[in-house]
């Protein structure tokens, strides 16, 4: 179904972090933005369709003062909103967020360090543009904090606060629906594998809490109100996201899900885990039985390698790409 | 991320060190080594251990790791494991500890990288400190330091949420990230490829508490199973195995963490660089918080071991011809192929107490003046480099 193409060789090697590739496409310039994690730096590739040209970019993450020792990166991820894109980068120390081509950085904000040394890691992780104007982004201690971005410009803001988890945010999720009326517009997972589901607006709205089992959720996507979750048990889990209901189950892999990925137009799932696995799947949704099934379609394996990202490149999945902890190219595929 | 690293770092990483030395020391007796002292007695071996895993699970060193902290550098790490290593009467040069520490670091990785559920790092610490306490069962004082240690490791670790372990997990592997060192044993087993990657098996048992891939069951909005279907995985994976022990004794199940050296083949420990190659960190000042976890760990260990003859045991580590070459080529044929550092134990202590000091003057306020705090680390990184 696909075949290999030409990989893209970065910088640094990537590293062993959830969701560890963000991509970005740029149809009027004919671009494709990739980034990587690597330790406390972002590589940014900006690769042109025809192949011929590549230039490359690193951001580090801040420091807020000389004396501390160096800043990891926990993620960086591109936030496609209807007026602007931007490319947010989050840390043990703060949030960063950057033009999308990360020339210019037009936000900071300073994560509370406490002021001993508590048992607790403190980081920022799991990004995710909401429509209109919100990027939100996820914390250690399980708030998720809501910025409000201008259509242009630095100005943006602290808007809200949401308190729906207790364990450290792992990956969030969101889906724009246009012009129709969207019930739940963002999904949030932790390391407990609980999800939440809000509804945007001034002022955010808990719609659905559904519990976990324990087992992290490393990776969420929302997709036509279903919310697809990957687990550190190697499942899938399809659930409904306003109700809760479960649709299916899957045992998809035989190690810890690090990253999973949608292709809007299309329907199709991408999973990648420890395992060294790939997996495209097909999601369709049956309206006389309100639910949504799963279908598997293709494997790849990357020989010796824990993947750690991995993300379609268009919204129909006509091209995916992976990263994996150590290896210093993103692996492209293309349907064949 | 994680700031509960170091204990899990030490007690690996210096189980990976006593596995090496126990393997070279056993060999010194059979081999015709060059060492000063002729053979050395089983007694010698046991002080040796003893000394070392003394050092290692004492009480105050083992409580200024379990503070949380960051994870520093892999020079800050060298430096407290050479210290730890000179807690005997045995004396190793520059050139051997870095080559021990490209062993240890690559041995710990290995067992990282393949660990089937993060909270198996705590069997895969278990199992090296199942070993140390083979190691040291003729000394029971020692022996009571490693229970004690393992019953606070127990403590701690234990409770921990398995997301909080794949935390753990992913610092450790950043902190390893780059290092592909090809080491001749694990290229024999096969765990390592050529190319200094280490092998994944998309076969065997699943990792306890996960289920064998293959499986999609669908389900009505009320909740009952309606369908179930299977798809190919690419893998050839079975059930798992029964789950390890988490207690102080017991059969931790899974073999990672074991001593794979056998007898006595130094060929084992050839080691070779791959193509790129991770340099060591911080070419400048280190940060103040590395500096006050450094000062914090020397001041919390014993001062050094003072040997009653004047050079102490020097060993040749890694013996074939091609690393005495890389060791020891400037000393041409002399009969001693290392340099000795002859540490005392006056040096020594006053360079503990004088890190503290300045980890102190740090700790106290930031407002240092300008000449005084740059020439003060410099102070403190010719002291470190000296060791």
């Amino acid at each position: 179904m696909y075949h290999k193409e030409k990989s893209i060789q970065i910088k640094n090697s990537a590293s062993a972090l959830y969701n560890n590739l963000g991509v970005l496409r740029i149809a009027p310039r004919r671009l494709t933005y990739f980034t990587v994690v690597h330790a406390n730096v972002v590589n940014m590739v900006s690769a042109s369709w025809d192949g011929l040209n590549y230039s490359h970019r690193q951001l580090q993450s801040k420091e807020p003062n000389v004396a501390t020792s160096t800043s990891l990166i926990t993620q960086a991820a591109f936030c496609a909103l209807p007026s602007r894109d931007l490319l947010v980068v989050t840390s043990q120390k703060g949030i960063q967020m950057y033009e999308s081509d990360g020339s210019i950085m037009v936000y900071w904000h300073a994560l509370d360090t406490p002021e001993t040394a508590t048992a607790q890691a403190v980081f920022a992780r799991g990004i995710s543009a909401v429509c209109e104007s919100y990027i939100c982004v996820g914390l250690s201690t399980g708030a998720i904090l809501v910025f409000d971005v201008p259509s242009k410009g630095s100005n943006i803001t602290l808007s809200d606060v949401m308190e729906g988890h207790k364990e450290s945010i792992t990956d969030m999720a969101s889906e724009c629906c246009g012009g129709e009326v969207c019930i739940a517009d963002l999904v949030s997972a932790d390391d407990g594998g609980n999800l939440c589901v809000w509804q945007s607006g001034e002022e955010f709205k808990l719609l659905n809490h559904i519990p976990g089992f324990d087992i992290s959720c490393s990776s969420v996507k929302l997709w036509k109100g279903t919310v697809v979750a990957g687990y550190g048990t190697g499942q899938i889990r399809l659930y409904e996201a306003v109700t809760g209901i479960l649709h299916a189950e899957v045992n998809a892999h035989a190690r810890w899900i690090y990253s999973l990925d949608i292709a809007p137009f299309s329907g199709l799932l991408l999973s990648a885990a420890e395992d060294s696995l790939v997996r495209v799947w097909h999601l369709t949704m049956t309206p006389e039985s309100h639910s949504v099934e799963i279908a598997h379609l293709y494997n790849e394996c990357v020989t010796d390698t824990q993947i750690c990202g991995a993300k379609f490149c268009d919204g129909d999945g006509y091209a995916f790409a992976v990263t994996g902890y150590d290896l210093s190219e993103i692996i492209r595929y293309t349907q064949s | 991320m994680s700031v509960r690293t170091l204990p899990l770092v030490f007690i690996n990483l210096g189980g990976e060190m006593l596995y090496i030395l126990d393997q070279r020391l056993q060999a010194l007796n059979t081999s015709e080594d060059n060492s000063e002292k002729g053979v050395w007695s089983e007694n010698d071996r046991r002080r040796v251990m003893n000394d070392i895993v003394g050092a290692m699970f004492s009480k105050d060193f083992m409580d200024e790791l379990l503070k949380p902290q960051q994870l520093y550098s892999h020079r800050t790490l060298k430096t407290v494991l050479t210290r730890l290593a000179h807690a005997s009467i045995m004396r190793l040069n520059q050139a051997s500890m870095d080559k021990l520490y490209e062993l240890m670091v690559m041995a710990f990785k290995y067992q990282v990288f393949l660990c089937p559920r993060p909270k198996d790092l705590l069997l895969i610490t278990y199992n090296h400190i199942d070993t140390i306490r083979g190691f040291v069962r003729h000394t029971p004082v020692v022996v009571n330091q490693v229970d004690e240690t393992h019953r606070k490791i127990i403590e701690v670790y234990s409770s921990l949420p398995e997301g909080e372990f794949q935390l753990l997990r992913q610092t450790l592997l950043i902190f390893f990230q780059d290092m592909h060192v090809r080491v001749s044993l694990f290229l024999k087993n096969k765990v390592q490829n050529p190319n200094g990657r280490f092998a994944l098996s998309a076969s065997g048992p699943v990792p306890h508490g996960i289920d064998v891939p293959g499986l999609i069951r669908m389900f009505d909005r009320k909740g009952r199973e309606v369908s179930r279907s299977e798809f190919p995985t690419g893998g050839s994976y079975t059930s798992p195995i029964r789950e390890g022990c988490f207690e102080l004794h017991g059969d931790r199940v899974i073999r990672l963490g074991m001593t794979m050296y056998t007898g006595n083949n130094p060929e084992e420990t050839h080691t070779s660089k791959a193509s790129s190659v991770k340099k060591d960190d911080a070419p400048n000042l280190l940060a103040k918080e590395e500096l006050n976890l450094l000062a914090r760990l020397m001041g919390s260990m014993k001062a050094e071991n003072t040997p009653e003859t004047e050079t102490g045991f020097r060993i040749n580590l890694f013996t074939t011809d091609q690393e005495e070459e890389y060791a020891g080529a400037s000393e041409g044929a002399a009969q001693s192929l290392f340099r000795v550092i002859n540490i005392q134990a006056m040096q020594d202590e006053q360079a503990a107490t004088q890190l503290a000091r300045i980890a102190g003057q740090f700790a106290e306020g930031d407002k240092l003046p300008e000449d005084l705090s740059s020439s003060k680390g410099d102070d403190l990184l010719a002291m470190m480099d000296d060791l």
